[in-house]
């Protein structure tokens, strides 16, 4: 099948698009993408979060047609600002697996909360897992891009 | 004469920047799953659903009869050595007539869709049949066993505690799957660009059972979403190469999350019994301990892992008289091997377990005793080494115990034991604090030559001068290539400095494990930049660099750094070793086995709602010495990291194996700590200088993942009074 979405911004067109596919792998393997992660293709793990006109989802959990004629956004498509700065700042990347994922769910929290709270970072970021870091970088990248 | 210039920007002792930072943080950094080529074919692995089974025969008709299959290949295929293996060569490229884990390759598929290959996989008949597997350790064929002996093995003492312990099999779970890309060269070898710990021992490996020489088969480290151990075996290395040179097209495999529980090696499962002796006034007299570790199907580093546990098994205490035995069988359960901490962690469960009861035999605190028995510079291992560095382990203690302790919870349900699901308003809630401290072992010991290559080349561009460094050292996430350039800055006081990829295209750097490489990398390209200097001087006649000038003995400018540098690049290429050790004795395990030793201690207070037997970690304090923090952030990181991981060791992580099959291979099922899970960690970072080692560093990556692990049990057992022998803790052994 064919699929046709708005991806950052641009008009994109997928092509013999097999039905069992997610937009994950549409992103990653057809469009040049591969900036959403793959940790567990499950929506354990928040690595592949992108933004599904407008709200943050698991890119793995959305068949590749469902995307079809909707506002895709994935972590290449945001600009550089604030975040990204304070996770380079803070430390709060090693490994960089889970940091796109992590990119765009803290784009959102701060979207939604400038001022959040330590619980309210932890609630937010609940569904993004980290193996390496042990999250505590990671807090003080969100309250460091939230000053 | 090597001054070494403190005052060059972003040197050793600062925190700056990942080079790689930026890529990551924009989703633009290629991991080993995110490569693409022209042409490229997708693999995918048959693996055996059984435990243990014989192989009657194999039918690929149907598989091969798929539309864009292009390969299916099984152990005829394998054209060299049809096994491979870390220190034992036992473990099938793809099954030989038989299987012994569940999840064991078998057959291997390339097709033009990674689903498509998949299918072709499911429809390879294989005719097994099936054999009862071995899952008891203790009734499978012995692999290693290391006797630790010192001392009277029959001393007596007026106070004795006994117990047993149980460790779960943990899985490294790192975040970014096996995976990499393989791709034909014209000469007829392969190109390889893969996630992995060690290149060379990948290489060596591959090469043999692709039947080629080593250097027609050349790697390329692809980013690497974490490791933990997970990625010193091979996993895919050989099957996409296998393919790549059938199919003559690039070959990619990536494995999903499932396929990764079964594609790598999992931390050993062990059952320790232990018994102390301490005088009444709370110094140890003996040690008696009896490891038993499951190795699984395949030796891995499994001989390593006991020797480690052997070896470290009473702790960083002082004891007398020990006798110890560390024992790794084959089973038919998934092939254990290395993971972060290595035999450490699940000897340190134990003895930190020990220590607790003796401490309430004694009628003394847990940390009074520690400090009492804790070891210093010039005690003794028990296998007789002298430990000839700092050894700051009741100041470590002493560390953690004097920090203020957190506050008391609030009632707000997301800081309180079941968080968001609101299983309590603080009703049933206990606090307990809980205390550990472990040792840990530094590079690779017992003989193993162990060694790092750099590469150092220093030249100007466009008129500057700049340095390039070219290991081969694996970067997964800890920092390494930071590190590299702030070696090369502090001993050149040049800024502008590169870290090339790392490639076979260089010598060996040894593995990305045992807590090594900044110490012997690290090692190494200090070296290399000394070698480059030194070179460098001869040139002009100089006797030292100081900043951008070439000094002579008298202190006199001779030459600018960038004059000296006109007549072309200084390149140096140095292999550069740690002190050696040496094999222990077979009998007795009495040798100087290791390189250096380091300790971390933690302090965990944990909210426990004994009702529902929920445990939420209030906070973690850890002390950890490591010699010099050579960039402090990444070194608060790796122990933040490994005190988390050992969380999950504590109260979540395990792998369940029934019968041989595992239960739990998802992330659905295997739970790691989330950021819910994870408390505040407090960390005390203490530089004593090890004066045996580079800039008086010591290896930082594990010893924080071992001892937080008994620490929080030992809070749990505080706020409940159980007796909790095994970890991970279940709700029911609190509730029980
Ligand atoms: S890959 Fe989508 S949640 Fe893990
Ligand atoms: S940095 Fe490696 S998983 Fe988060």
């Amino acid at each position: 099948m064919r699929v046709n979405c708005t991806v950052n911004g641009e008009k994109r067109q997928a092509d013999d698009v097999w039905p069992g596919e997610s937009l994950l792998y549409v992103l990653r393997e057809r469009l040049g993408l591969p900036g959403s992660k793959n940790a567990c293709e499950q929506g354990e793990c928040g690595s592949c979060t992108v933004y599904l006109d407008g709200t943050p989802v698991c890119s793995c959990l959305v068949a590749a047609g469902q995307a079809e004629g909707r506002d895709v956004v994935t972590v290449e498509g945001l600009e550089f600002g604030r975040v990204q700065e304070a996770f380079l700042e803070a430390g709060a990347v090693q490994c960089g697996f889970c940091t796109p994922g992590l990119v765009v769910a803290v784009h959102d929290l701060l979207a939604r909360n400038d001022k959040p709270s330590d619980p309210d970072i932890r609630e937010a970021l609940a569904g993004n897992l980290c193996r390496c870091t042990g999250y505590e970088k990671i807090l003080d990248a969100v309250r460091l891009a939230a000053r | 004469m090597t001054t070494v210039d403190a005052s060059v920007r972003a040197g050793i002792g600062t925190s700056p920047r990942r080079p790689d930072g930026t890529l990551k943080v924009k989703g633009e950094f290629a991991f080993s799953s995110d490569l693409w080529h022209e042409d490229m074919l997708w693999g995918a692995t048959l693996r055996s659903p059984y435990p243990r089974a014989r192989i009657r025969g194999i039918d690929l008709t149907a598989a091969l009869a798929l539309p864009g299959v292009h390969a299916v290949l099984t152990q005829r295929d394998v054209p060299g050595a049809k096994r491979y293996g870390l220190e034992i060569v036992d473990q099938p490229v793809l099954a030989i007539d038989e299987v012994r884990y569940q999840g064991e390759p078998v057959a291997i598929v390339a097709a033009d869709h990674p689903e498509t290959a998949r299918r072709a996989a499911g429809h390879i008949a294989v005719d097994y049949l099936e054999l009862p597997p071995v899952t008891d350790p203790e009734a499978g064929e012995l692999l290693r066993r290391v006797p630790v002996r010192t001392g009277d093995p029959h001393a007596t003492a007026d106070v004795v505690v006994t117990g047993e312990y149980q460790v779960g099999m943990q899985d490294q779970a790192f975040l970014g799957p096996e995976s990499g890309l393989a791709v034909p060269a014209e000469d007829g070898g392969v190109d390889l660009y893969v996630a992995t710990q060690w290149l060379h021992v990948d290489r060596k490996q591959v090469a043999a059972c692709l039947g080629l020489p080593e250097e027609k088969v050349r790697l390329s480290l692809a980013g690497v979403g974490g490791a933990f151990g997970a990625r010193e075996d091979l996993s895919m290395q050989v099957h996409a190469s296998l393919l790549a040179l059938h199919t003559r097209r690039p070959v990619k495999m990536v494995y999903g999350r499932e396929e990764s529980f079964y594609g790598h090696v999992h931390r050993h499962p062990a059952t320790l019994r232990y018994e102390h002796g301490a005088t009444r006034a709370g110094d140890l007299v003996y040690v008696r301990a009896r490891i038993v570790l499951d190795g699984g199907a395949y030796a891995s580093s499994s001989t390593a892992v006991a020797a480690n546990a052997a070896t470290l098994g009473v702790g960083p205490y002082e004891v007398p008289n020990v006798d110890m035995e560390a024992s790794v069988y084959y089973t038919n359960n998934p092939p254990c091997g290395a993971m972060r901490g290595f035999g450490a962690v699940q000897a340190c469960f134990a003895y930190e377990s020990q220590m607790d009861k003796l401490a309430a035999a004694l009628g003394m605190t847990p940390v009074e005793v520690r400090i009492r028995n804790a070891m210093t510079a010039g005690s003794r291992m028990p296998t007789g080494q002298v430990v000839d560095g700092p050894a700051p382990v009741a100041a470590l203690l002493a560390r953690v115990r004097a920090r203020p302790a957190p506050p008391p919870s609030t009632l707000d349900s997301r800081e309180l034991p079941g968080g968001v699901s609101n299983t309590t308003h603080g009703e049933g809630v206990v606090r307990g604090v809980g205390y550990a401290i472990g040792i840990k072992n530094v590079a690779f010991s017992e003989g193993f030559d162990d060694y790092s290559t750099a590469r150092v080349r220093l030249e100007l561009i466009a008129g500057e001068p700049a340095v390039l460094v070219h290991t081969a050292a694996a970067e997964v996430g800890q920092g390494l290539v930071t590190v590299q350039a702030q070696i090369a800055r502090t001993e050149l006081g040049v800024e502008r400095v590169t870290v090339a990829t790392a490639d076979t295209s260089v010598g060996s750097a040894g593995s990305s494990s045992a807590s090594r490489q900044t110490y012997v990398t690290g090692g190494a390209v200090r070296a290399a930049c000394q070698a480059v200097r030194a070179t460098l001087l001869a040139r002009v006649g100089g006797a030292d660099l100081m900043g951008d000038k070439i000094v002579n003995a008298a202190g006199m400018v001779v030459a600018d750094l960038a004059e000296a540098l006109g007549d072309g690049p200084v390149e140096e290429t140095v292999r550069w070793r740690h002190r050696p050790t040496y094999p222990i004795d077979p009998e007795t395990g009495q040798g100087d086995a290791h390189v250096q030793y380091a300790f971390a201690a933690h302090r965990a207070t944990v909210d426990v709602d004994v009702e529902l037997g929920l445990v939420k970690v209030v906070e973690i304090a850890t002390a950890q010495d490591v010699g010099k923090a050579v960039n402090p952030l990444a070194v608060v990181g790796q122990i933040q990291g490994g005190t988390a991981q050992g969380l999950g060791l504590a109260l979540m992580e395990e792998v369940q194996v029934v019968d041989g099959v595992v239960r739990n291979p998802s992330f659905t099922d295997y739970l790691i700590p989330t950021i819910l899970d994870v408390p505040p960690m407090a960390v005390d970072v203490l530089e004593m200088a090890d004066p045996h080692a580079p800039y008086g560093l010591r290896g930082v990556g594990e010893p924080p993942t071992i001892s937080s692990t008994p620490a929080i049990v030992a809070a749990v057992r505080a706020a409940t009074g159980k007796a909790l022998g095994r970890v991970p803790i279940r709700p029911e052994h609190i509730t029980a």
